[in-house]
């Protein structure tokens, strides 16, 4: 790994040269949510705000897009139009849920149309400040060791760099001036600094250790009935989840023809539809066994597979969940075998 | 400057594996009232015998103007060229499927799933039980045994259906009853028609004329209704027949058969591509509908 060492005020001047390979795209307040949005330059993003509503994976794994288009001769496949993107600003916890959906869209039958957008993107990492909802000391997400093609580490006067690919370096080639290899002992003290705070930022308390454990003891708890009973199914965790791939497919045909198109939209385990099958039978008709399945899949079923939750910290489920149902309450109750409030 | 754009656009060239071929209906007749028998081969005829499989696989397939559902085969690998599907008419996109005449084409990708381990299976003796549209998957496995016969023990077919008018391809099975290397045993579970020739009864009631089994030395394939199971592994598992020697073919949702859509996981499998052939003792470890209601009845 090559560690660089940057001016900050000289971030605004990269930025806008490396537009040059393709859009630049960053955190941007609207209203008092942040949303990842088209910039222009740096002055119009919100480098300090702690999530935006959807996490990057909108950019890899679109809401909606058309795969195919057909008619009765057969299926064209539509790649292609997919734009250049440079994400700024992108958080830890965000990037290691990036690595989650590698693992899934490019392992065994590589997803062609995820690999065209990873390919066309590229993850410029930010340091960030934890707020109340973050919980990623809890799921080793908090800091960032590879996959990204840039990280920037905030530390006041300078930005300390981390070239993680070698397209990220062909950014900095294309302004190697603003880029030292300067470092001394000063900055490995301010990196210190930097870690030892954020690490005393978190207020959430949340222990995910022993979590497979936990809900196979407790897969008929009656804790499930009672998060039911508050859950609306309205599946707005999936959306906000960095980590939630599911998706449903419609063919979308032209009327009065044979022609149309196969696209591709997020779908959510929550929706009663998700476990139907032909003929009425449903796999998972409560709300307490849609909830369950949610909740296994990211505190037991990966740690069973991959030794880590697939669930990245980032508070988006605790910020988002209308009835305060995520991953914080429901791993307490689970615990403790009571639902809170 | 430009050079450096080279660089970073390099792409890889894959094939889609979502990406459907065209394959034409070249037969197509019902098997009861509402169970359709359908033969297809590709559109591309160059195609037709670089398709492989195993049996218990299945493909996506692919209704045009409707969308794309899995569907197991029901043809054996052993009779390449072509495949055969078993489709009951349950919802809009097999309505429309049923309006398709022959020569008309739908499309196909695949094939998908673990498939039965048949090469462990050689050597076994084989015991098949089959209710209703279970017998879909599991028709492909009987003709496979059956093209390649010397390479397995015993060999045991047990079928049940509601009444004689649902039998799938009774006259294929009533011909099999003939056969000498093939202990095949029909029944359904009311006979109106008083004309039915065989056995009246569920298809655990078989197991009473099933004469000595060697169950350590079996592989116990089974494909029905979830209630069936229920009945028939105790049944099994009385036999001797080891719990990881037991096999059965689940149904999920999916809406892509290669591991990303997520509908049809099963805890940490997802059964396009761990299953859909998972061994009893798989299955005693699942907690959702089919698991629950197999492993209470037996631990109990």
């Amino acid at each position: 790994m090559m560690i660089l060492k940057m001016k900050k005020e000289d971030l605004a001047v990269f930025l806008e040269s490396i537009r040059e390979w393709g859009e630049l795209w960053g955190p941007v307040k609207k209203g008092n949510r942040v949303t990842y949005s088209k910039v222009d330059s740096l002055s119009q993003m919100d480098l300090k705000a702690t999530r935006t509503i959807i996490p990057p994976k909108k950019f890899l794994y679109p809401p909606r897009f058309t795969m195919f288009d057909y008619d009765e001769d057969g299926f064209v496949e539509r790649t292609g139009d997919v734009p250049r993107r440079i994400l700024f600003g992108i958080h830890p916890c965000d990037i290691h849920g990036v690595h989650i959906m590698d693992k899934l869209f490019l392992e065994t039958y590589k997803d062609p149309y995820y690999a065209e957008r990873r390919d066309k993107t590229l993850l410029l990492g930010h340091s960030c400040i934890p707020d109340d909802k973050c919980m990623c000391f809890a799921t080793n997400t908090d800091f960032i060791a590879e996959g990204f093609d840039l990280f920037f580490t905030d530390l006041k006067m300078f930005y300390l760099v981390w070239v993680g690919s070698s397209k990220g370096h062909d950014l900095v080639r294309m302004k190697p001036d603003l880029f030292s290899r300067d470092l001394g002992k000063n900055d490995i003290i301010n990196y210190t600094e930097y870690r030892k705070w954020k690490s005393s930022q978190y207020k959430v308390n949340v222990d995910f250790t022993g979590m497979p454990d936990i809900f196979e003891l407790g897969y008929n708890s009656p804790v499930w009935d009672d998060l039911a009973e508050k859950c609306l199914s309205c599946g707005q965790c999936s959306m906000v989840c960095p980590t939630c791939n599911c998706y449903n497919t419609v063919d979308d045909v032209e009327l009065g023809t044979m022609e149309g198109t196969r696209d591709r939209f997020w779908d959510s385990c929550m929706f009663r539809e998700y476990s139907l099958v032909a003929g009425g039978q449903n796999f998972r008709e409560k709300r307490a066994d849609r909830l369950r399945l949610w909740y296994t899949h990211k505190l037991q079923a990966y740690i069973g597979e991959f030794g880590k939750p697939a669930c990245v910290g980032c508070g988006r489920c605790v910020a988002t969940c209308p009835v305060e149902i995520n991953v914080v309450t429901v791993s307490t109750a689970l615990k403790e075998q009571e639902v809170g409030k | 400057m430009k050079k450096l754009c080279v660089v970073l656009d390099d792409r890889e060239v894959q094939e889609n594996p979502f990406q459907p071929d065209m394959w034409r209906i070249v037969r197509r007749y019902p098997l009861t009232s509402d169970v359709n028998f359908f033969q297809v081969r590709p559109v591309d005829v160059d195609e037709a015998l670089k398709f492989t499989y195993k049996p218990g696989q299945f493909v996506m397939l692919s209704v045009i103007g409707e969308g794309e559902a899995p569907f197991c085969i029901s043809s054996t690998p052993s009779r390449p060229g072509m495949l055969e599907f078993c489709i009951r008419k349950v919802g809009t996109l097999t309505s429309t499927l049923f309006g398709l005449k022959e020569n008309q084409t739908i499309g196909i990708r695949g094939p998908y799933g673990n498939g039965f381990p048949t090469d462990k299976m050689e050597g076994k003796d084989i015991m098949i039980v089959a209710g209703g549209l279970g017998v879909a998957p599991l028709r492909s496995l009987l003709l496979n045994f059956l093209d390649n016969r010397d390479k397995f023990g015993k060999l045991t077919y047990l079928h049940g259906a509601k009444a004689p008018g649902d039998m799938l391809f009774r006259e294929e099975f009533f011909q099999m009853k003939d056969r000498e290397d093939l202990n095949c045993m029909l029944t359904v579970d009311k006979d109106d028609t008083g004309k039915w020739p065989f056995k009246v009864g569920m298809v655990t009631d078989l197991f009473k004329d099933i004469g000595p089994v060697d169950g350590k030395n079996t592989y116990a394939v089974v494909c029905g209704p979830p209630v069936m199971y229920r009945f028939v592994i105790p049944h099994l598992v009385r036999l001797g027949v080891p719990k990881q020697q037991i096999l059965m073919t689940l149904e999920r949702r999916m809406k892509c058969g290669v591991g990303k859509c997520g509908h049809c996981a099963i805890e940490y499998l997802y059964t396009c591509i761990d299953g859909p052939v998972f061994t009893y003792w798989d299955v005693l470890h699942m907690k959702e509908i089919i698991g629950r209601g197999v492993s209470d009845k037996v631990i109990a």
